[in-house]
């Protein structure tokens, strides 16, 4: 046990600097590829703490994403706040939306827990959309800086090897805290929620607390990512905050696999540079999409990661075990 | 007062164009347990296909009848083959459907375009109608009355006929229907592709008001949700009532205070969810 904890060690710190290296000395295009893909990534892990570890099918996450995003970007350009109180307000925010719509959610289960989650997204979609003086409508809100870190440290964001270096920092921080939850007794009650409610409640556990905080800290995640995508781009829009953003992430979780730690990174991956790369040939990527979503159904429900279980090094692959 | 009596016509044709969309997407909901997200793209597909027929032949009347029937089979195709081993599974057929929109939606972007489309009206529906010093138009009179109709004809079959019992027992206890040798797999693909019927219809009747444009599938898909939450999922009765209510809401929302317009219909729904969370009229199961 000890051994593989090493090895597994030995290869992510292996695996981390390959990926900072081969992110800073790419050609710019694919640095900023890389850079949306560790975004996504980080949004598909806190997905992932719920649909993975908890059972819990959103399909509204992208409202923490896209609300995170609206409120740095609102602080930021109407009210002319310093990145940092900007960036704080958005995590903020998107944990109360979280504590909110946690409370009205779970009062449900299994598929009615999907319809409304996804209700609920809406709202605040249809408030981004329609509140046209505030939130630009359907055109957005461009022009929000990225963060000036001249106090801390020499280094200009605008850079994109620079930038994708500090999204590479908190993705590493993002995935090392979300470790540290998985691997804890509460990560196991979530997994034992999962495969059975009753159970655990028998067992004495408070289920609907340990829900409410998976939701919470998932909330709380997507916010980060969100705020990084809103500065990556230095743009937001409703389709940060769109059912097509929520559905994105539940496939990235489910093609990389599910519950485990690593698999929704893949699958942003794989998402986010099929999108690149299918583009450039065709007009058509909306279909090809499409029948991403239907072939992973039908061909991997499992994942990547779950189809070649057992063919590759056990710590790629290794599910946080229930 | 002429604004008020007006404005409340409209939001009842409105709602009950809404009711042919959401009644078929609760009755899958309420049976089968899917959150079946092309029910937007049989709507816009019923729309598009039924402005070609109408340009093509010049026959309203033509494209209502033969249109829906097309996208019923569509749906039954789909459901049959790409639903039904998934029963149960709802994550799994919540992401099938939405591939499946994704591709209607570019298909259809690829076909018609990229700009709306409107259905010409039958001629005998053309004109308005006068009352005293209100003018109403013929053609949303006959969408109220088709509306009324349908709700009808469907209540009917629900309350009266051996299928409609079965659906109703389904819905409350499909374990037990399937235990009492009725062919649930079946039944269920005949309900699906009853509700693309049923959409479609809603398409080719709404198409002279709202129009097929891209995007539309989301917009009418989101409007469906939100009845169907409002007024309980599975239930005929609530989506009657949730349609007339949305439908309302919506309307006097755009006239009123046009900037909060999608605000005022999500919004009252998330009262409701909160409140209720099985909707006014679901039941607790």
């Amino acid at each position: 046990m000890r051994r593989r904890h090493f090895v597994l060690g030995i290869g992510l710190v292996f695996g981390l600097i390959v990926l900072a290296v081969a992110g800073r000395l790419s050609p710019t295009y694919y640095t900023g590829l890389m850079t949306e893909a560790l975004i996504l990534g980080i949004f598909a892990v806190s997905l992932n703490l719920l649909l993975g570890h908890t059972g819990l099918p959103s399909l509204g996450h992208s409202a923490y994403f896209g609300v995170a995003g609206y409120t740095t970007a609102i602080l930021s350009l109407r009210l002319a706040q310093s990145s940092w109180v900007s960036a704080s307000a958005g995590i903020v925010v998107s944990v109360s939306v979280a504590a909110i719509y946690g409370l009205l959610a779970l009062r449900t289960a299994g598929v009615y827990f999907m319809m409304i989650t996804l209700a609920l997204a809406q709202v605040l979609w249809g408030i981004a959309f329609g509140w046209r003086s505030m939130t630009g409508g359907d055109d957005g809100l461009p022009g929000i800086a990225r963060p000036d870190l001249g106090a801390l440290v020499p280094w200009s964001l605008q850079s994109p090897a620079n930038f994708f270096t500090a999204v590479l920092i908190v993705f590493i921080i993002v995935m090392g805290a979300l470790s540290l939850v998985v691997h804890s007794p509460f990560g196991y009650a979530l997994r034992g929620i999962r495969e059975s409610e009753a159970r655990m409640d028998c067992l004495g556990y408070h289920v609907w607390l340990h829900k409410y905080v998976a939701v919470l800290i998932a909330g709380g995640v997507a916010g980060i990512a969100g705020i990084l995508f809103v500065y990556y781009h230095g743009f937001v829009s409703p389709a940060e905050l769109s059912l097509v953003l929520s559905a994105e992430g539940l496939l990235m979780v489910i093609l990389g696999g599910a519950g485990t730690l690593f698999g929704p990174v893949l699958g942003a991956t794989v998402v986010v540079f099929l999108r690149n790369l299918v583009s450039g040939y065709t007009e058509r990527w909306l279909s090809v999409l499409g029948l991403v979503y239907l072939l992973v159904v039908l061909c991997a429900p499992n994942g990547i990661l779950g189809a070649i279980r057992g063919r590759i090094p056990g710590w790629l692959s290794q599910e946080a075990e229930a | 007062m002429d604004f008020w009596i007006v404005q409340s016509l409209n939001g009842i044709a409105f709602g009950m164009l809404l009711f042919l969309l959401a009644a078929g997407l609760s009755l899958v909901f309420g049976l089968m347990r899917i959150v079946n997200l092309t029910h937007g793209s049989f709507y816009l597909l019923g729309a598009y296909i039924g402005f070609t027929v109408i340009g093509r032949t010049g026959s309203f009347l033509l494209a209502v009848v033969v249109v829906p029937l097309g996208i019923a089979a569509l749906g039954l195709v789909m459901h049959r083959f790409l639903l039904r081993r998934f029963q149960g599974a709802e994550l799994s057929q919540v992401l099938l459907t939405f591939g499946a929109l994704f591709i209607f939606a570019d298909v259809s972007l690829w076909y018609w375009g990229g700009y709306s489309h409107v259905l010409s009206k039958p001629a005998f529906l053309a004109g308005s109608l006068t009352i005293g010093t209100i003018v109403f138009p013929a053609y949303r009179i006959f969408v109220i009355v088709t509306g009324v109709i349908i709700a009808l004809l469907f209540w009917l079959i629900l309350e009266r006929t051996t299928l409609g019992s079965m659906i109703r027992a389904g819905v409350d206890d499909e374990e037990m229907v399937r235990g009492l040798g009725i062919n649930t797999p079946r039944l269920f693909t005949a309900v699906f592709a009853l509700g693309a019927f049923l959409a479609a219809l809603s398409g080719i009747i709404g198409g002279p008001l709202v129009g097929a444009y891209p995007g539309a599938d989301f917009e009418v898909l989101l409007l469906a949700l939100v009845v169907v939450i409002i007024g309980g999922l599975g239930s005929i009765g609530g989506a009657f009532v949730g349609s007339l209510l949305v439908g309302l809401i919506d309307t006097f929302g755009r006239a009123l205070v046009p900037e909060l317009a999608m605000f005022t219909i999500f919004a009252p729904m998330a009262i409701i969810l909160a409140l209720r969370p099985r909707g006014l009229f679901g039941r607790i199961r």
